[in-house]
Parts: C-alpha cells; structure tokens; sequence
C-alpha cells in the first residue's frame, strides 16, 4: 500500500499541525503524533511502518528531534518493495547523515540493493550512496559503483557517476580507479549522462594529478562536443532561452579549464573553440552569460594568447556596465582574477570599479572594495584613498567595519610619507574609530612615536579632531596618549607645519579633554585607564594644573573598576608622597621600535592564549588585578612609561618572535638576581610592573620587547629592582601574587636554571627537556602508545610538576613508519572542558621517513575535575605526503583499557 | 558543488532542506534560520548572491518562497541561478501551477524530484523533460 496515495494519515497531521494557532500548540499535537509512532516502533508494527517515516519526516523538517525513527530506516531500506525501500531511503538520507554510525548498519543493505536486478532499487541505493556516504563505505562500495558505470541504463550510468564523485571527495585514492570508466562517458551521447561523465572528470582532476594527465590526452573530445553543442539546432528538450544546454557547456568550460591550467600544448587546442565560444554566445539573457562568464574564466585560467585575452577582459568590461546587478558582481569576481593576468587593463575601469563600492547592494560592495584594494599601487594610492576616506562618511555602519580595515591596510601598505601616513589614519579615526582594529591604532602610535618632526602637528590635529569626534573610541585613545605624552608641545605651538594655523590652547584645555576622555560614559576602561596615565604625565608637565589633575585622579579612587582604582590611588600617592621620582617616571616614552612592532604583530596571534593565561591568573586573587578585556595583547607603548631600561642596553629583538619567550625572559632574570622574592612567581612580578605602569592592555608584548634579555643585561637595572625603589603597596601585592603561568613555569625555572643569568632560550629548552628527565627519573609514569596506524606512531611519555597533581606534562614523539616523508606536519589535540591543554612548538614539521628520526612535541594538560574525571583526549594529525595533504585521527582510549594505565590514570586525577 | 539547498518561505519556515555536506542538526537549524535572515529583507534589484561563511547563497525568490543553494566561492554564481529555475520549472510542471501548499503536503515527492535533479551536490539531468518522465516511471512502480 502506498503510504501517499491512500494514507489519508499523513494528511491529516500536517493538517493538524497547520491548524496549530500557537507554538505550544503545534509541540503538542507533534508530541501526541511522536507518541504514536514510538508506539508503534515498540511494537514493530508492519504495516504503517513507511506512513509513520513520513510522518517522522515531517516533523523533523520542523525541527523536532526524529532519532528514534533511524532504526525505521533501515528496517524499510531491508524490506522486500520499491514502495518501502522508497521511502525508507529517503528517510536515511533525511534523518541521517555520514557521522552516525547506524549508518555502517546500512552498508549491507545497500550492497544488495547495487547488485539488485531491478534498476529502479539501483538507482535508489546509487542515490543514498551519493548523499550520505562515508569514507568506509565508499571504500567498501566503490568496486560495485564502477561496476554500475558501466550498467546497459543511462539513468544508472549517470547516479554512479555522481557518486563517484562523492566516493573520490571521501577517498581521493580512489581516483584512479575511475579513470578509465569515467572517460568513456565522455564518448556518451545522452546529456544526463555526458554531464554527470564531465563531472567526474573535473573532480578526478582535482584529487589525483595522474587522472589530470590522463584526461588531457582527450582534451580534443572534449572540444568537440562543445563545438557540436554549440552548433546543434534547437532542442527543445535541453534549450534555455536560445541555448542548447547551457548547464552541459559550462561544465566542459570548467573541466576545459582544469585541463588547461598550466599546459601550454592543451590550452593551444582550445584557444579556438573558447574564442567561439566568446563570440557567438548570446548575452542578453542570464543563461548565455552564464556560458560567457565561465568562458572568460576559462580564458583567465589557461594559458591563453593575448588576443583571446583581450576579449575576454572586453567580455568583463561589458559585464561591468551592465545594469543588471548580477551581472556586476560577477565581473567584479572575474575581474580579481585578471588583476593577476593584465593589471592595466582592470586598471581602466578603475572609477566604475570605485563607484560600485559605494552601490547599494553589500554583495557588490564587497566585491568591489577587494578588488579596488587589489588595484592600489605607488601611483594611485592618494586619490584612491581620499574616494574611499570620503566615502566613509556616508557608507552604512554595517559596511564600515570592512572598510575601514581595507583603506587602513591600504594605508599602511602604500604611504608614501609619515606626515600623509598620519593625516589619513586621523582621518579614518575622526570617521569611524570605533570600527578601527586595535593593531591598527598601536601601529600609528609607534610610526608617531617615530615621528619626532610631526610631534607637535599630530598632538594639535588630534587635539582638534576630538573636538569634533569625541565619540570614536581609538581617536580617543591615540589622543589621549599623545597629549599625555607631547601635551607641552599643544601649548607652544612647537613644530608648526608651513601652511598650518598655530593654535591656542592653554593647559586648563587640555586637561579638560582628557577629563573629558576620562569621564565620559561610553567610554572603555582601556580608554579610561590611558586617560589616567596623561593625566599623570601632565601633572608633571603642567605644574599650574597639577592641584586639579590630582583631584581627577583622586575621584577615580571610588571607580567600580579595580584596574582604575586602583591606579588612581598609586597615582595618587605618586604625586603626594613621591614629588623627588615622579619627573623621572613620567618621562616622555623612547621612540619605539618599529620594526620589532612589526615582528611582534606577526606573532601576536601566537601570543593571545599565554597573555590571557597571564592575565586570569592574575585577576584570581591578587591585589594587583586586571579587569577581563584588557587581556588583548598588542603592544601598547606606554607599558615603558618607567623607563626601566637604559637605552644603552642591547634590545634583544632578534628573539622577538615569541611572547612566551619574552615574557619568560622578564621572568627569569629578576628571579636569579633578587633570590629574596624568589617565592614570588617571576612572570607576576612582570606582570604587576605592567599593570601598575602599562595603560589598559597589559601588552607585554611590546613593553618587554625593550626589557634586557640577554647575558649581557645583568649589569643593568633589572625591572623588578627598579620596581623595589616603588612605593610599598606595589611589592608587598608582588610577593604575594600567585599566577599560574608563573608558578608553573617559574618552579621549572628555578629547579632549571643556576643562580645565574637566565638566558631565554635556554628556559624554554628546560621546558621541553624537563618532563623528559622527570620520566626517566620517575618508573611511576610508563610511557604509552597514544596512536599507531600504518603510517604513524605517537607514543606519550608523562610527568607531573611536584605539588601540582593537576597538571599532567606529555612528551609526544612522533616517528613515521611509511617508506616517504611527511612535510607539514600538524598535530591537533582535542580535551573535554574541563581539561585546559597547552601545546608548545613541536621541534619541526618534516617527518623522516621509515622512522629515522622523530617529532616531539610537548603538551601540558590541567585538569580542572582532577581527581574526579580522568583524562581524554582526541587526536588529529594532519601532513602532506608528496604534497597530498593526509588527514589521520585518533582517540586515545588506551588509557582505561590497559591496567598499568589506568594506576597511572588514578595516579594523574 | 553544491552544499545545501533550501526551500523557506516568508515567514521563515523551511518547506524543504536538502544537504550534501554533513552538519549536526543543531548547526543545520542555525543555518536556516541566517539563510532566511540574509535573503529576506534583500531589494529585489540587488544582485541574487550572498556571501555566507565561507560560501555563498544563490537564491532566488518566487511568490512568497525562497530558493536557496549554497555554493563555493569559485562555483559560476549565474548558472547556479539558471539551475534554480530550471528546478522551480520542473516543480511547476510536475504540479501543473505549484504552490506552497503543494509542496507541504507533497513534501516527499519535493525531495524525490531533487534527489531526480541533483544528486552528491552535482547536476545528474538538465531535461525537464527527463525528470518528469522519470518521475512518471517511479510512481508506477509504486
């Protein structure tokens, strides 16, 4: 019976459940029908079994949970019928997907139902098979499938064909199997059948290079089926406005391009066919676009004659003064890709290019803002600029965020000069500072910190802007810490440019900005936080103001904030009670480096997870704390406001490349050269100097940047002995701080380095090391096998931190067991939540083969339910063979199994 | 390739969904409901194209229905268009002047005709002709 045509049932449940007035009422008559389909999955009942699926899927595309019904699936898909195995198919494919492993349970079935005489259940199985299949059953099922490319009926042909494709993306080692079968579809006739075959092709090329060779050799075939669809009179059958099969003559397009990239001989056989292509092809309606768009793709693609190139770029310029917007996001997409083949000719449509940014569609926009970026150069990079700059002004608030990171990166790239440089972020910050990137306002305080020559004009033009846009928070910040900074130079009109009007303002003013700044609602407390350090600098600049900068300061003592109290009340002492070190405190910052920022930024990403370490443990229970927010790490200038380092003292740069290394490197020195406060964990030592000192951001990144790091720096005033001559609240909250990544890494510093000089390097070479020693010393932590395949083995030793139960040390080692070497070697590592995991560098990406050699690698897991749950974890190992990426994962669930582990286990939890 | 195709209307609800990469079921109702966020409120004059993730959404309106398919970022947005109608043509057809609530109540059959039009993310026939014909075949089995 057809659950359908007769079951009136299902008819009336969608009925009922559209009948449904309210939500509540609609879950109710869903839960009722649910129920009764529960009911009769219990009683295994027979003859509604595919009606009660259908219902069941119904529901599910309402969204209600279905998986009860999966085991229906199959049981459907097992019946005798083409009714049943219908509907039971298309329930696999709706309720099920690739990752359940009821799936493997229909692996069989499906075996059958390939080899099944009626092509009708064939072509059933071929298309479950293509939707949902997983790499194990396409490994199991491909022999059937290229069998079935063969089958006497183009409907099955062409189902296999597809699937092949699906069985060649889930094991791209299979290509070449199908590389025979698939070319001899390009000989069929039947377009379902010649499409699916060109499909394949085209997916054939992209997993194996071998099937890309092969299918060159029938690039002329290929040709000539386009050339005689091209040429064939009406068909009604496959016409689309005019055009035979557009779809067909895309897709060869597309596998013509395949074959053509980077092969001189085969793109020389297609140059004709395309240029006819380009040519004759209809555009006034979407579908001959559609051929023509792919055609100039292909033209873009291979390795095309000029001539053939300047018609496909005439082709785009049409496109681009269509009116039809479609059709000018398309040519905007090409246009990107012939920015890499013929500059200058994208470069003639430059202004309508530049007026699409400003169209009213964001799909345009966007487009068209990356490939006006792509377009910037030495030349054009003022006017260009100055477009978008205005443009700013007007653009919606959604797209701002976009644009002002590209003219910003535009900016950066291409200045020609500081003074511009500067006049245009301004710019950028007065129009839409709150969209403005972090790194973006740190870069211009280091490139204005640079610029000594323009100190005076930026600190007025800044001056000026936050009369006017008080409201942008990064204007406020850059402002803030330049008057800080160079606020005398607002008041003698120091360093006026030619042409620019001096301006009066007197040092009640400029206070008065920064109190602004500072007491504004909207106002962050990073913002806040910098606007109570130039109000610190100023007291000393501007005596007559002092009085008043110290109340501001004081008012500051009750903020909810702890960051800003708390700087208000040393701020405060600092002014009272420290008169004879305050100039020197305040002292304007040395210039920054700038081509350490650079490194630094490059890092900086890197260095997110330890700062935000850093800074969490500093905010459990310290005095000295930082409010969640300000953990971004960026460099942030004034974190060197104390001038702890002489300017004589070698800035160890080169070892720029890691905060860790660098915020270690802070660590250990002061550690050997003050054993008194050894039991203070050296990085919060650091830390406090940053917090006390730095604005918002902690950004060790910069500020121990310019920190002596080197042998020869134990001459000079280390940062915690500068930090003792403070006043006393700041040492005593020193010695008292714990912080995590302080204590951890400080306990193997000590236990590591001699009362010596604690060279960088060599700390974190006492890191990886450590838990080695530990292991060799220590038989209660045998090392396991964490994973083994045919190809790879990692095996796991393990230490522990004394007095640290929690925190689990893994040494993973690496060793290749294939005959070929791996390059770009990943290793991925997945806990549940409760675990925190911390991977260091591995020693290298090249995997030697046949085991000569090893990658290690170490990891540091806290478990944070220790002693209640044991640890797990997920492994993906990712590397390239040949330039093929592999892909390999694994769960270490040799913990339980294996007694000697499970002790262990106890031992860690 | 095509990743997903989506059927919503108005309002938002999904009359039918079809995906061909594997997501988790909680991500799949998270994705229709930002699909039906980006192309509902779209002027009719801007382009038929979205960009969403790491994809783009090709849709098309017709009446008060959604067509959406999304695609990779290198696919040839305009003949996933023509797709579409040819798609929305073989519905009008099968169900002579197709409505919403043909596609409600006929939901299985929806799926069948798409799993006839388009199967592992690929084009398997471009005749309408073809996939009625087929259709035609397949109920007489039943």
């Amino acid at each position: 019976m057809n659950p359908f045509s007769s079951g009136t049932r299902l008819r009336d449940m969608i009925r009922a459940i559209r009948a449904c007035k309210t939500a509540a009422e609609e879950r109710a008559v869903v839960r009722k029908e649910c129920a009764a389909i529960r009911a009769a999955v219990s009683e295994n009942d027979q003859d509604y079994r595919h009606r009660n699926l259908a219902k069941l899927m119904f529901i599910h595309m309402l969204g209600y949970p279905t998986h009860f019904g999966q085991m229906e699936c199959l049981k459907l898909i097992a019946s005798a019928g083409f009714p049943e195995k219908r509907i039971g198919y298309l329930g696999l494919m709706l309720l099920l997907d690739e990752r359940q492993e009821v799936l493997m349970l229909v692996t069989n079935s499906l075996k059958q139902d390939l080899n099944h005489g009626n092509q009708y259940i064939v072509g059933l199985a071929l298309c479950a098979l293509g939707n949902i299949c997983s790499a194990e059953m396409a490994r199991d099922l491909a022999p059937e499938v290229e069998k079935l490319l063969q089958s006497r009926d183009q409907n099955i042909r062409k189902k296999a064909a597809l699937c092949s494709i699906r069985i060649v993306r889930k094991v791209p080692d299979l290509a070449e199997n199908f590389m025979g079968p698939a070319t001899t579809l390009l000989k069929e006739k039947h377009h379902g059948v010649l499409i699916t075959g060109v499909q394949l092709c085209t997916e054939l090329c992209k997993a194996s290079t071998e099937a890309l060779d092969y299918l060159r050799k029938h690039t002329d075939s290929l040709v000539r089926v386009l050339k005689d669809l091209m040429a064939s009179p009406y068909a009604p059958e496959y016409d689309i406005s005019g055009i035979t099969d557009p779809f067909l003559q895309i897709r060869i397009l597309r596998l013509l391009r395949m074959l053509g990239q980077g092969d001189a001989d085969c793109s020389d056989c297609m140059n004709d066919i395309l240029a006819q292509v380009a040519a004759k092809t209809e555009s006034n309606k979407n579908a001959g676009n559609a051929i023509l768009y792919e055609c100039v793709a292909a033209i873009m693609g291979i390795e095309a004659n000029s001539g053939l190139r300047v018609l496909a770029i005439n082709i785009l310029g049409r496109f681009l003064s269509n009116r039809d917007n479609n059709i000018r996001y398309v040519a905007l997409n090409m246009l990107m890709k012939a920015v890499g083949v013929d500059t200058q000719a994208v470069q003639r449509h430059r202004t309508t290019i530049l007026e699409c940014v400003k169209d009213s569609d964001a799909s345009i926009r966007k487009r068209a803002l990356e490939l006006v970026f792509l377009l910037v150069n030495d030349s054009n990079v003022k006017p260009l600029t100055k477009e978008l700059i205005e443009y700013l002004e007007v653009s919606d608030p959604d797209f701002k965020g976009d644009l002002t990171a590209k003219i910003c990166s535009i900016v950066e790239k291409f200045s020609p000069d500081k003074l511009w440089y500067i006049d245009q972020m301004l710019k950028v910050l007065s129009e839409a500072g709150n969209y403005v990137k972090d790194e973006v306002w740190h870069a211009l305080i280091v490139v204005i910190s640079n610029a000594s020559e323009f100190h005076g004009y930026t600190v007025r033009s800044l001056y000026r802007a936050l009369q006017t846009s008080g409201e942008q928070d990064s204007l406020v910040r850059v402002a803030v810490w330049c008057i800080g900074e160079y606020g005398e130079m607002l008041l003698n009109n120091v360093g006026v440019l030619d042409g620019k009007e001096p301006m009066t303002v007197t040092e009640s003013d400029a206070v008065d900005v920064v109190e602004m700044a500072l007491k504004r609602h909207m106002t962050d407390v990073t913002t806040r936080a910098m606007s109570l350090i130039a109000l610190l600098k100023l007291s000393s600049r501007f005596a007559p103001c002092s009085e008043r900068i110290r109340e501001i300061i004081n008012q500051q003592k009750g903020s909810l904030v702890l960051e800003l109290q708390q700087r208000s009340i040393e701020f405060n002492s600092i002014i009272q009670k420290h008169q004879n070190i305050k100039p020197a405190l305040v002292e304007r910052m040395p210039v920054l480096d700038e081509a350490a920022y650079i490194g630094k930024k490059a890092s900086s990403s890197s260095a997110t997870l330890s700062t935000e370490k850093t800074s969490h443990s500093n905010s459990s229970g310290v005095t000295v704390s930082l409010p969640n927010g300000v953990t971004k790490p960026p460099a942030a200038p004034l974190v060197d406001l104390l001038d702890l380092t002489p300017d004589d003292v070698p800035v160890s740069s080169s070892s720029g490349g890691d905060f860790l290394q660098d915020l270690l490197g802070i660590g250990s020195s002061p550690n050997s050269s003050l054993p008194g406060v050894s039991q203070a964990p050296p990085t919060g030592g650091a830390d406090i100097l940053l917090d006390l000192l730095s604005i918002g951001t902690p950004s060790p990144v910069s500020a121990l940047n310019t920190v002596p790091t080197s042998q020869d720096n134990m001459s000079s005033v280390s940062p915690l002995e500068a930090l003792s001559t403070l006043p006393s609240p700041v040492s005593s909250a020193q010695v008292s701080q714990p912080s995590m990544l302080g204590s951890v890494k400080g306990t193997i510093d000590q236990s590591k380095q001699p009362a010596g000089v604690a060279p960088v390097m060599d700390l974190l070479d006492g890191l990886s090391s450590n838990p080695l020693s530990l292991d060799e010393s220590n038989p209660l932590y045998p090392s396991i096998i964490a994973y083994q395949s045919n190809t790879l083995k990692i095996a796991f030793s393990f230490s522990k931190q004394p007095g640290k139960p929690q925190i689990t040390l893994i040494q993973a080692t690496f060793t290749n067991l294939s005959s070929n070497v791996y390059t770009d070697f990943v290793f991925q590592a997945a806990v549940p939540k409760f675990i925190q995991l911390h991977l260091d560098p591995a020693s290298s990406n090249v995997l030697p083969a046949n085991g000569n050699g090893s990658i290690t690698q170490s990891l540091s897991l806290n478990n944070s339910h220790h002693g209640q749950k044991a640890l797990a974890m997920r492994l993906r190992i990712n590397y390239k063979v040949n330039n093929e990426s592999k892909k390999e994962d694994g769960q270490i669930n040799n913990f339980p199994s294996d007694p000697r582990c499970l002790c262990m286990l106890t031992f860690f939890n | 390739m095509i990743r997903f195709i989506l059927l919503q209307n108005r309002q938002g609800k999904t009359r039918l969904a079809k995906y061909y990469v594997a997501l988790e079921e909680s991500e799949k109702h998270k994705v229709e409901y930002e699909v039906h966020r980006l192309v509902v409120n779209r002027d009719p004059k801007f382009t038929n194209f979205v960009e969403f993730r790491t994809h783009k959404i090709i849709y098309r309106r017709y009446a008060g229905l959604f067509f959406s398919m999304c695609v990779d970022i290198t696919d040839n947005e305009l003949a996933y268009l023509e797709c579409i109608h040819l798609f929305v043509e073989i519905l009008d057809h099968f169900f002579s002047n197709v409505c919403e609530l043909d596609l409600v109540f006929n939901f299985q059959k929806v799926y069948l005709i798409l799993d006839e039009f388009i199967l592992a993310g690929e084009l398997q026939e471009t005749s309408k002709k073809a996939i009625i014909d087929r259709m035609g075949e397949l109920e007489k089995q039943e």
